[in-house]
């Protein structure tokens, strides 16, 4: 851009030179360059930042983006079994309608009054969550699943006063690393295996490493494997017999048809709601949800915002507002509990709307049908040969894990041919799990026909045992 | 249309809209999912009936029943209750940097091609996506002198956590993290600069402001020994007075062996003035949800994106994101990387709205974008200063950056009205007013800050909004105290949110208490 023949950038109005003149001179200094009088010298950049030439119109801009986009090749375009922490659900059009809404979109943190429709709308995300969990108190959304989990093990370590936690090894080995680096140094983490043949739980591990020092056992159901765990019971007793809580990750998409983890004797309950009506974008849709019972040690540990419902001055209206804000970080940057800011309250709003549209039946009906999807799938490819379903006495929800081993070809080929049919094959979880050797996470969901799955198996045939490698 | 006075007659959307579950009506529906296929129930029948019976739930969860319009209505009058920047002069919500967000970066955002990326496809499949995040690391390293960024941090106070942590690791790396146990911040830097290093167990330490408002030089002096493992600090900080020592502070620092962090969540009124690298500072971030134009959301998604010198860059958060001249690719080798984060690569629909926003800038454009922003800050600073009760506390007579902080105590001393009443008022004319974070060291505190986004006629409609308030403090302070009065509800009662036996975050909540 060539400051002589000044172009007045449609995002800068007050670019154009006579306003500028103008505004210097209410000001009463005679150039910009007065107004930087405090940023010394020594530390002026001198340089030009070495930048592309912009592309001024927007129909250029246009040109050059989807020029870029265009080299991508979505699931949408070919058959995709991904999951593992990132799912491909149908996602109602009201969904993008509503977080597209200017309104919303480009709200920030107003306040209860000129606001309202946010506080509402994270309040009735929260209420609808809270029935979907069988739980009388949730979050506005944190940053995804990670730092959900992560808070409610500091929160159980800050209400039991205990620094050591249990953690299910089967856990997504993502999750486990952000949990990791955010407790560490304070809380120790403490691994507990699965049963090889269930890839449940394994309560024995579990009673031999649990102690009064324990502040929480956390479990995640359905596991990052897939499988339903049906101990959920047995395994909050074990840690309520030694003053510890239970904490359990769960996939709120599933609880049409399971209990929710409140219902096994769950405290805190945490996951993501990514599933509900927001888009994948290569990942960047994730949201982290944490909820527990409405008793005062629990609220008072959320590090969260956390809205309320009141009234106002005048009768029959319902207000808004921050429940406990002093709690936070906002009103105390020291004593405040972890901290808080800007994470993700648009997937909230849109979560919300998606189990408005589900309602109770939708909900259940959806969960139904995944799960009989699933196991249709599990089923055809399970008869492929070469092919091994582990775990395959436990009931599964909508991802599993397909065992390569016994073909002598590695994931990696497997979905490198799979990809030249234009299918995404399952994630590779030969490097996560190496004890379950060359194995891969399929992932069903709703959107997956049966003429998929079909087309997946036979290709997968070919490749395996028809020399399509 | 001519106005007789210079605000409006505005009054805000009121649908008196009932909770969504007050809406519900059985039987009615949303959405209708997939059905299952008659040749798969065939095979594999209900699909329940395999499941554990103790894991089976028995009563559908009570969400509520609406069919489809009956949701679009409800949450588009919900929508049209809450003050997007789209619609209103958004310069009072100061430290948040409300510019314009373009619509064509929304258009890319929303687009098939990015939205139904999953993250683990093969790295062949997502080359343009991954290409626009390479690119914006490049065009960070250029506004920041740094040498690497990492989108991962899912917003500014997780950015923060991550350089937490980071100084925690490379003093682990020392075998010095046991006896470095002290974070330095100051009072007017973001709270989570002082928050996240608590998280992380460190002491913080709070250097206060000295009369100029600037962090106090000899306070710092003071606080740094061999116990300190780092500074966490704004500038401009929330005052918007740039601190021209800035470097003694990194120098001051690095001496006894500390690391420095430069939070530039909001660089709106530097880009291309000044940058983290003549500075001194090891780490920096910006918030792409602030000054790089991705909407804010009502409180995210958002981004913030870390950059670092060449020697943390073994620190990083995994994977990075690189090109080796034929094709980009995820880097997972990064020998003492502090692991992750958040999950995946983070929020990238906010990486590809701040790469488009800067294609469409350039640097000369960026550069503008910061002295506009500045030039309105000052314009309004002028202008504030002439409203009888306001003033900007600190360095009288002296130009300031991107914001400022100002005070209505003279206000309050002479009327009663408290920045609270203002705030509440304001909304009555469609304006936004925030008064700061705790604590108020500004007493009766109010933030402005006018980006580059709003025009000149914009700015003077906001400044008379804000003379009528204090016309009517002056005159009426009992309404302005009752206020809001054309707003979507009345003054709430505050008092049942802090109270155990009232608090009611959720409708089920709500019902059983109100019962009681």
């Amino acid at each position: 851009m060539d400051k002589k023949k000044t172009i007045i950038h449609p995002y800068i109005p007050n670019s154009v030179p006579e306003v500028k003149e103008k505004m210097l001179e209410e000001i009463g200094v005679k150039d910009i360059e007065t107004l930087y009088e405090d940023i010394p010298d020594d530390l002026r950049f001198k340089d030009e930042m070495n930048l592309p030439d912009p592309l001024l119109s927007e129909y250029a801009l246009k040109k050059h983006v989807e020029y870029i986009l265009s080299k991508n090749q979505t699931c949408q375009e070919n058959l995709s079994f991904l999951g593992g922490d990132c799912w491909q659900h149908y996602v109602p059009a009201i969904c993008d309608e509503i977080n597209q809404r200017s309104e919303f979109l480009t709200a920030y943190a107003g306040e209860p009054y000129e606001d309202h429709g946010r506080f509402q709308s994270l309040f009735e995300y929260a209420s609808m969550m809270g029935e979907l969990l069988d739980m009388d108190v949730v979050n506005v959304p944190t940053y995804d699943w990670g730092q959900a989990a992560s808070t409610s093990i500091r929160m159980a370590g800050r209400i039991t006063k205990r620094f050591e936690v249990l953690i299910a090894g089967s856990i997504s080995p993502d999750r486990l690393s952000i949990i990791r680096n955010y407790c560490s140094p304070t809380v120790e983490i403490k691994l507990i295996g699965y049963d090889k043949e269930t890839g449940k739980l394994d309560l024995k591990d579990l009673k031999s490493k649990i102690s009064t020092k324990t502040a929480a056992v956390y479990f995640e159901n359905p596991s990052y494997l897939g499988i339903i765990d049906d101990q959920g019971e047995t395994i909050s007793d074990i840690a309520h017999k030694y003053g510890a809580l239970s904490l359990v990750g769960v996939d709120p998409i599933s609880l049409g048809i399971l209990i929710p983890p409140s219902n096994y004797g769950a405290d805190i309950v945490c996951g993501d709601i990514q599933a509900l009506g927001i888009h994948m974008q290569f990942g960047g849709g994730q949201a982290g949800f944490i909820a527990t019972r409405d008793e005062e040690r629990f609220v008072m540990e959320y590090p969260s915002r956390l809205f309320g419902i009141t009234t106002t001055i005048v009768e029959g209206e319902h207000g808004f507002g921050d429940v406990t804000y002093d709690r936070t970080s906002f009103h105390d940057r020291i004593e405040g509990k972890e901290f808080i800011g800007t994470a993700t309250a648009l997937w909230g709003i849109t979560a919300g709307v998606y189990l408005a549209l589900a309602g109770p039946q939708g909900i259940q009906e959806l969960g139904q049908v995944i799960v009989q999807k699933s196991q249709y799938a599990l089923k055809k490819l399970s008869e492929i040969k070469g092919v091994r379903i582990p775990f395959l006495q436990s009931s599964h929800f909508k991802e599993f894990i397909v065992d390569f081993n016994d073909t002598g070809k590695n994931v990696d080929n497997i979905n490198k041919a799979l990809l030249r049919k234009g299918i995404f094959g399952g994630k590779n979880i030969s490097r996560e799990f190496p004890e379950l050797g060359n194995c891969s996470a399929y992932c069903i969901t709703e959107v997956h026909s049966k003429e998929d799955i079909d087309r997946l198996v036979q290709t997968l045939d070919e490749i395996l045992n028809q020399g399509g490698i | 249309m001519q106005r007789k006075t210079k605000v409006r007659n505005f009054h805000q959307a009121k649908w008196d809209e009932p909770v969504i579950y007050e809406l519900s009506s059985k039987g009615e529906r949303g959405i209708l999912f997939p059905e299952i296929e008659k040749e798969i129930k065939e095979i594999v029948g209900n699909g329940i009936s395999k499941l554990p019976k103790n894991m089976i739930r028995k009563q559908p969860p009570n969400l509520p029943e609406l069919s489809q319009m009956q949701v679009l209505k409800h949450y588009l009058r919900i929508s049209q209750q809450t003050l997007g920047a789209d619609l209103n002069v958004d310069i009072g919500q100061g430290t948040c940097t409300m510019k314009y967000s373009p619509k064509i970066n929304e258009q890319f955002a929303t687009s098939p091609k990015f939205t139904e990326l999953h993250p683990s496809q093969d790295e062949s499949t997502v080359q343009g996506i991954l290409e626009i995040i390479y690119k914006l690391d490049l065009f960070l390293r250029e506004i920041s002198g740094l040498d690497k960024f990492t989108f991962q941090p899912g917003g500014g106070s997780q950015a923060i956590f991550a350089m937490v942590s980071i100084i925690h690791a490379y003093h682990e790396a020392n075998g010095e993290s046991e006896k470095r146990d002290e974070i330095i911040s100051t009072m007017f830097s973001h709270p989570s600069d002082a928050a996240a290093p608590n998280v992380k167990g460190y002491r913080v330490i709070n250097i206060y402001p000295n009369e100029d408002g600037l962090p106090d030089v000899e306070a710092l002096k003071t606080a740094v020994s061999d116990r300190t493992a780092g500074l966490l600090i704004t500038n401009p900080e929330d005052t918007g007075i740039f601190n021209p020592k800035i470097k003694e502070f990194t120098r001051i620092v690095h001496e006894v062996g500390g690391v420095c962090g430069y939070d530039q969540a909001n660089a709106n009124g530097i880009l291309g003035i000044t940058r983290a690298k003549e500075a001194d500072f090891d780490f920096c971030f910006f918030n792409l949800h602030k000054t790089f134009s991705s909407p804010h959301g009502c409180g995210g998604p958002a981004s913030g994106a870390l950059g670092v010198s060449k020697e943390f860059i073994q620190f990083l958060p995994v994977p990075l994101v690189e090109y080796d001249e034929t094709k980009y690719y995820l880097n997972y080798n990064i020998p003492r990387s502090i692991g992750k984060v958040r999950a995946f690569f983070g929020v990238v629909p906010a990486i590809l709205k701040a790469y488009s926003w800067i294609m469409s800038l350039g640097k000369d454009g960026l550069k503008e974008v910061s002295e506009i922003a500045v030039l309105n800050n000052n314009y309004l600073l002028k202008k504030i200063l002439e409203i009888r009760g306001a003033s900007a506390p600190y360095a009288k007579g002296r130009h300031r950056i991107e914001q400022v902080r100002y005070s209505w105590d003279e206000l309050y001393k002479e009327t009663g009205v408290t920045t609270e009443d203002i705030t509440c008022r304001m909304a009555d004319f469609g304006f936004h007013m925030w008064s700061s974070h705790h604590p108020f060291i500004v007493p009766q505190p109010f933030t402005l800050e006018p980006t580059e986004s709003y025009s000149k006629a914009e700015l003077d409609e906001y400044i008379a909004g804000l003379k009528k308030v204090v016309e009517e403090a002056y005159e009426k302070p009992d309404f302005v105290k009752s206020a809001p009065h054309r707003s979507v509800v009345h003054k709430i009662n505050h008092d049942p949110l802090d109270d155990p036996a009232r608090w009611a975050i959720t409708w089920r909540s709500y019902l059983k208490k109100s019962k009681k």
